[in-house]
């Protein structure tokens, strides 16, 4: 038997030899175009030129856009590929562009992941194409976004989403309770609401990374600080205090439905009136309007209550840009369509399709502000919305590893939720596993 | 001349058929063949790959190292990595004889021919096999639910509170209730055809020893498939070990109960694909791999044992 | 109706070779079975009967919920009908959304059963069968390193197989789904159990004898014989590439390349974004349809059990 197992080992080994070879020898760096200044006329003759370019987006207004730019320019296939919601598609990504095949010209990315791709130079500097040109069109928060802390342009900025409060007008009304303009007034209608009727919420929350952090942003707090590898990770500052403390009151006293947001029973609970409120970013129309056929007219949006009376923070939540993968092809026809799609014509065809833009030209015309929608009950939505973004502070930074943080966040903060931990508790606990993390990826990191 | 016996029980054989042994040759090597290459390409490559790869360091920040065993340094001093297994433990006890249970005793009421409806009730067993684990976890998330799933609606309807299924301290029974659902059937299955195999002639002999049904079960039927039993028990235990599509499907209904090192399996999913640690994933996938396989050994020596 | 599920035939009885296989012994009909011919129990039907319950109380949720509407779904109690009866729309809705992709994941999801769980049914039972009837060198350590590579977690593997496939560009076609379906480690335990029980060595040596090569006399004695087990293999093999879902969400991006669950799941992931449409009934209406070609193949096979060891066996 020894003999014959060790021919069977032999031939294994074989196999992985190919195997690891085919992985180790996977082709050097096909020549990034970072940094290497394309002129206009480039892109111009590319687009003349025409060709393919592979598109991963789960944006669903960009199939219009597509559609649009084929129709332009002849020559030009855009083949749109689904390939994931959010992290799901980082991870193809991070996949693909491992194996150095089948990565595509364009990607979408969430502002939050930006500097993941950045920092590892897996994305091209769009600065190369005269992009940071393109920076007075944008809003600050989008912007400061694709810039992803550091000095590069790492895409164009495709949506937004300033945030605002949604809320079921009919619940509110039928109990008398006024729309709460601070979160001090918001913790009080939670209360009232919950007494006059124990099956209905102020709104859900089992604990969700990214509206902690959008909330943290409002209320002032900066606990991430990034400079190349340096990083800083805390949640005891002033801001972060100021969240917990109000938050803490909603979990104690049972006041936040326990469901998960995009279930189908959030689906139910917002049409049904037993989740009042929703504090999201300004896209959230179009799924009200898709997903909660149901309460069309119930629904209202005021501005994001404040964390002190007369205040106009605001924060993003939310948002996406489309980037150009460094191991992608086609740079130029690529940038042609990153550019049409986010900055040129596309723009007005997703804000048609319900998107929310990211283009201060979109955001502050009268068209835009004037628009009614029928779903709110004829509300000039946009105008709560625009506002809401002009007021976004732009110093907020993600780590550079932000994929990561946010998937360990129900790991941590996620005990605040279900047992006694406090709130604040659980951002320490995460913030020690973020820092942990860090310092195992060869950040320098300080608490 | 019992079916269903796993490899080891070929050699304690009495009489092994004569056939068999005198035709030792490459001959058997050109039907295994296609199997063996296919299983290289698809199950020994990787693993070969993952062994080359936990030998390794890969930073976000500073690229790949060499580090020697230091991966399973960290992984045998890895709270979360025992925690994940200490809880599949704990499931693979109560779950798999529980499913092992109900599926033997339907085996066995479906054999003895004193139902109604048998063909009915065997069809009607197997289907949640059909039933993809991404539906199947779909449907019960939808019936746990405690304010708009079935759990509320009883709640509501009878005015009392039952516990919440997707709640820390119940998701582990909860999860056990999906995977025992989609996969009694399965297993019953196996014992069933293990049953109908068994040769009539000892069914006579009993009938003239006037054994009684129990007596025919323990003493005929059981010792008869104890093969399909150990085998069952072994894939059952390496699916506990495995827990995976259930518990990830489940985590968006409930995030803070499932979390991302909830079983071993998900542990390496969230290393790999969140955390791009592939080298400690690999690391922590090969540790799991091996204790599943003594594992799975010592139910293989142990069910063997037993009067043979 | 009644005949055995599997029976092989029996080796216990010393038959002759010649005799067994002009007419291999076939185990009565079923009431044979136990002493007494057993009487049907009313108690033990209703104490199976919990748990026939218990199988088929949510397949009941996911029958009735597919009657329903979008917005039915969620005004209505989960296992009655909603005042709309929509299942009819449903099904045309789930066929023509998204410009009828649903078909294109249905087809592909064909061919890979047909393919994948057609192939690792044939690669298991040459497998078992070698296994089962022929002694070689390293023949023992086979199934300990098949059991031993399945006991490693898969979440694990699937970055370096996605590398390794990537670079022999597999990925993205119908073969990263189908190679990895081609191997069933059960159905090749099966098979060898199976064909050590089913396959009478006499007969094997009687074909050789007769001059026949290893190939005929695996195609034309074994195979015959080995139907039965061949059925069982193919069922759990056609579920397992049927539900196959981990290896092709990281394998396949192209939606046109989607097998069902993918598609479905990606159908469900739509009301998780921002301007997505939630479609909650048609997942819920594909699901139902993804199962039925499922549970009519079931159907079908237990027919063929039935009536299989004869057609198996005595057609030699």
């Amino acid at each position: 038997m020894p003999k014959h197992s060790r021919r069977l080992l032999r031939g294994t080994v074989l196999i992985c030899a190919l195997a690891l070879g085919a992985t180790a020898c996977g082709g050097s760096d096909d020549g990034g175009s970072s940094g290497k200044a394309v002129s206009e006329a480039d892109v111009q003759a590319a687009l003349k030129k025409g060709g393919t370019i592979t598109v991963w987006a789960w944006e669903p207004t960009l199939k219009q856009v597509a559609a649009d730019f084929e129709k332009e320019y002849p020559g030009v296939e855009v083949d749109l590929v689904n390939a994931g919601t959010n992290e799901k598609q980082y991870t193809a990504l991070q996949n693909a562009i491992s194996a150095k095949k089948g990565v595509p010209d364009v990607a979408q990315v969430e502002y939050y992941a930006m500097g993941q791709f950045a920092l590892t130079e897996q994305l091209t500097d769009l600065k190369g194409f005269g992009a940071e040109k393109l920076s007075a069109q944008y809003s600050p928060g989008p912007w400061n976004g694709v810039k992803a802390g550091g000095d590069g342009v790492y895409g164009l900025p495709m949506d937004s989403g300033p945030m605002a409060l949604f809320y079921n007008k009919k619940v509110f009304d039928k109990y008398k309770i006024e729309v709460p303009t601070t979160w001090d007034e918001y913790v009080d209608a939670a209360r009232a609401l919950h007494k006059a009727d124990p099956k209905a919420y102020i709104t859900n929350d089992t604990g969700d990374a990214g509206f902690t952090t959008s909330m943290l942003w409002q209320a002032g707090s900066r606990p991430y600080k990034v400079d190349g590898t340096k990083v800083s990770i805390d949640f005891s500052d002033q801001g972060a205090k100021t969240y917990t403390d109000t938050w803490q009151k909603l979990l104690d006293e049972k006041l936040l439905a326990p469901v998960t947001s995009w279930s189908d029973e959030w689906y139910k609970g917002l049409g049904d009136g037993s989740i009042a409120t929703l504090a999201t970013g300004a896209w959230m129309p179009a799924n009200l309007a898709s997903g909660v056929k149901e309460a069309a007219g119930d629904w209202r949006v005021a501005p994001l209550p404040q964390w002190t009376a007369g205040g106009k923070a605001g924060a993003e939540n939310g948002g996406s840009a489309l980037t150009l993968p460094e191991l992608g092809g086609n740079k130029e026809l690529a940038y042609a369509f990153v550019e049409y799609a986010n900055a040129g014509k596309g723009v007005q065809t997703r804000v048609e399709g319900g998107a929310f833009p990211a283009t201060t030209a979109q955001l502050t015309s009268q068209e835009f502000q004037d628009t009614k929608f029928p779903y709110f009950g004829g509300q000039q939505a946009n105008k709560i919305f625009a506002e809401s973004a002009a007021n976004v502070a732009d110093d907020w930074s993600y780590l550079p590893y932000q994929v990561y943080a946010n998937s360990i966040f129900n790991d941590t903060v996620g005990k605040a939720y279900v047992s006694g931990t406090g709130l604040a508790d659980g951002l320490k606990a995460w913030q020690d596993a973020s820092v942990t993390y860090g310092s195992e990826q060869g950040f320098t990191v300080e608490k | 001349m019992t079916t269903l016996q796993p490899p080891a029980a070929a050699e304690p054989r009495p009489a092994p058929p004569p056939a068999r042994r005198d035709r030792r040759s490459w001959t058997g090597w050109g039907f295994l063949g296609p199997f063996v290459a296919v299983f290289a390409l698809v199950f020994l490559a990787p693993i070969a790959y993952s062994l080359y790869l936990s030998l390794f360091r890969d930073q976000l920040i500073g690229g790949t190292t060499f580090v020697g065993f230091d991966n399973y340094q960290q992984a045998f001093q890895d709270d979360r990595f025992w925690a994940a297994l200490g809880r599949v433990s704990l499931f693979l006890l109560v779950q798999v004889p529980v499913m092992l249970g109900i599926a033997l005793l339907v085996a066995l009421a479906l054999d003895s021919g004193r139902l109604y409806g048998r063909d009915f009730f065997r069809i009607s067993v197997f289907l949640p096999y059909a039933v993809p684990a991404v539906v199947a976890t779909l449907m019960w998330g939808f019936m746990y639910g405690t304010r708009f799933g079935l759990v509320g609606d009883i709640n509501d309807a009878l005015g009392i509170s039952l516990p919440a299924p997707l709640s820390p301290g119940l998701m582990l029974a909860s999860l056990g209730n999906i995977v025992t659902w989609e996969f009694v059937g399965y297993n019953m299955l196996i014992f069933y055809s293990a049953l109908r195999v068994i040769p009539h002639s000892l069914y006579e002999a009993a009938e003239i020893d006037g054994a009684g049904q129990i007596r025919v079960i323990t003493a005929i039927k059981l010792p008869a498939i104890r093969g399909a039993l150990v085998i069952a028990t072994i894939f059952s235990v390496i699916g506990s070990f495995q827990l995976f599509n259930e518990p990830s499907i489940l985590r968006p209904l409930a995030p803070n109960a499932i979390t991302t090192d909830y079983t071993p399996n998900l542990y390496t999913y969230s290393l790999s694909f969140n955390g791009q640690q592939h080298n400690y994933s690999a690391t922590v996938a090969i540790v799991m791999g091996l204790i599943t396989m003594v594992i799975a050994y010592v139910v293989q020596l142990r069910g063997m044992r037993k009067g043979v | 109706m009644t005949s055995p599920v599997v029976t092989v035939p029996d080796r216990s009885a010393t038959a002759p070779a010649g005799a067994s296989r002009t007419a291999p012994r076939l185990r009565g009909p079923r009431r044979r079975h136990t002493p007494g011919r057993p009487r049907r129990s009313v108690l033990l039907t209703v104490l199976t009967g919990l748990v026939l319950l218990y199988s088929l109380v949510p397949l009941a949720w996911l029958v009735i919920s597919a009657t329903k509407s979008q917005e039915g779904l969620a005004r209505s109690f989960g296992l009655w009908f909603d005042g709309d009866f929509a299942l009819w729309d449903n099904i045309a809705e789930t066929f023509t959304y998204d410009d009828g992709v649903f078909t294109r994941w249905l087809l592909n999801t064909l061919l890979y059963v047909v393919v994948g769980a057609g192939g690792a049914t044939f690669l298991a039972v040459l497998g078992g069968y070698a296994l089962a009837k022929f002694d070689f060198p390293g023949r023992r350590a086979v199934f300990a390193v098949v059991i031993g590579a399945v006991a490693v977690p898969g979440t694990a593997l699937a970055v370096p197989t996605f590398l390794m496939f990537s670079n022999m560009g597999l990925t993205n076609t119908p073969w990263a789904v189908i190679i990895p379906s081609l191997i069933s480690p059960f159905g090749l335990y099966l098979m060898w159990v199976f064909a050590s029980e089913a396959i009478p060595a006499e007969l094997m040596e009687a074909a050789r004898i007769d001059g026949a090569g290893e190939a005929r006399t695996f195609f034309q004695v074994a195979l015959p014989l080995l139907a039965p087990g061949i059925v069982t293999v193919l069922l759990f093999t056609m579920v397992a590439t049927w539900n196959n879902y981990f290896l092709p969400l990281i394998m396949i991006k192209d939606p046109d390349w989607y097998p069902l669950t993918l598609g479905l799941n990606s159908w469900n992931a739509q009301a998780q974004t921002a301007g997505g449409e939630p479609v909650f009934h048609l997942v819920v209406t594909g699901s139902l349809i993804t199962i039925l070609p499922l549970i009519a193949a079931f159907l079908l096979l237990q027919k063929y059990w039935q009536s299989g060891l004869a057609a198996g066996s005595v057609k030699e």
